[in-house]
């Protein structure tokens, strides 16, 4: 699972309000190569959710990620590539996405976050 | 025969080849992505495109969660797709809201009784209960909310659905709809229905049409409401 994905999960439980950011906890994480896309980038930074991707990194080992983030970062080609980093080429391959309100664990396997909830949480 | 389907759907995405060349989709879901042979194809068809594109698949089956890992790896398209256990689109709205440029769904079409429907497992693949639409009717009302506004999407019907009517919804929603193809395979007349947002429609003001759309289906409400 990439943080790109991470940035759009929330803790779906009926009654639930503050579910978003999941917290990450990681217990393996694997980096691998993706083609650098600087198009795709711009496309979606103004949808991301900075705070939840920085956290979401720091939690990955990735810390390199500026406080914040504006549109005119978008033209600088060394902040392009650690968001590009961090946003798609870190997977959390186990582990598990805890909700902030409830501490209810959804748990990461072979990079597949299971967000299935049990008949008595919907 | 359970594979007619996946196939039209994968000849209806790839006619889209060239309007996807002008235009690159930049993030595409599947909902139910079963053996992912779809999500799997469309990736190929992206990357074919030269598309910068990232890709989303849900399932209820951890199964078939395995099983797209295993296709999509045989691909070399594995670290495009990021697969989901969730219901549908549940885990993601809303903060995927009016982010999907392409959402591709096959949903369980068959007529069954409703039982069926909740029942999980394997028939989950299957079983659409009532005229084979329970499934289907909950994904159509979160169309509204899921796509871009420059969002499509691609549904697999059979005749039992009803396709003129599910044309009708989303015409009533703020889509255009259109037959995207049609084929007769073994039983069944299947159909692949192309919905895009209707130009200068907005997200909320399709959202508004929809809710009206669904009351008149007998449903509950709009988007991005879980069940």
């Amino acid at each position: 699972m990439k943080l790109l994905t991470h940035n759009m999960l929330q803790c779906h439980i009926k009654g639930v309000k503050n579910g978003y950011p999941l917290k990450i906890e990681a217990e393996k994480v694997e980096e691998r190569e993706q083609d650098y896309e600087p198009d795709f980038l711009r496309h979606i930074f103004p949808r991301i959710n900075w705070d939840a991707l920085r956290e979401g990194a720091a939690a990955m080992g990735i810390d390199d990620l500026p406080e914040s983030a504006s549109e005119e970062l978008l033209e600088d080609d060394e902040f392009l590539k650690k968001f590009h980093h961090a946003l798609l080429e870190v997977h959390l391959e186990e582990g598990a996405l805890v909700c902030p309100e409830t501490g209810r664990k959804f748990p990461v396997s072979d990079g597949i976050p299971n967000l299935l909830l049990q008949e008595d949480e919907c | 025969m359970q594979d007619e389907d996946s196939f039209a759907l994968v000849d209806a995405l790839a006619a889209n080849l060239e309007a996807w060349q002008r235009c690159p989709p930049r993030l595409c879901l599947e909902v139910g992505c079963g053996s992912g042979y779809v999500v799997c194809s469309l990736a190929l068809l992206l990357r074919q495109a030269g598309a910068a594109a990232q890709l989303l698949a849900t399932d209820v089956n951890p199964r078939a969660a395995a099983a797209t890992a295993q296709t999509l790896a045989a691909h070399q398209v594995r670290d495009r797709v990021d697969i989901v256990l969730a219901d549908l689109a549940s885990a993601l709205l809303p903060s995927i809201a009016g982010l999907v440029d392409v959402l591709v769904f096959n949903p369980p079409y068959v007529p069954t009784p409703d039982e069926e429907v909740e029942r999980g497992g394997i028939a989950a693949a299957w079983a659409g209960g009532e005229r084979g639409r329970r499934v289907a009717d909950r994904l159509l009302r979160l169309v509204p909310a899921l796509l871009s506004p420059r969002g499509e999407m691609f549904l697999v019907a059979v005749h039992e659905n009803d396709p003129p009517e599910l044309m009708q919804l989303m015409e009533a929603a703020g889509f255009e709809a259109r037959v995207a193809l049609q084929r007769s395979a073994d039983e069944e007349r299947l159909t692949i229905l192309h919905f895009r947002r209707r130009p200068g429609e907005t997200a909320g003001a399709a959202a508004a049409a929809a809710a009206g759309g669904a009351a008149a289906a007998g449903a509950a409400g709009a988007a991005p409401a879980p069940e």
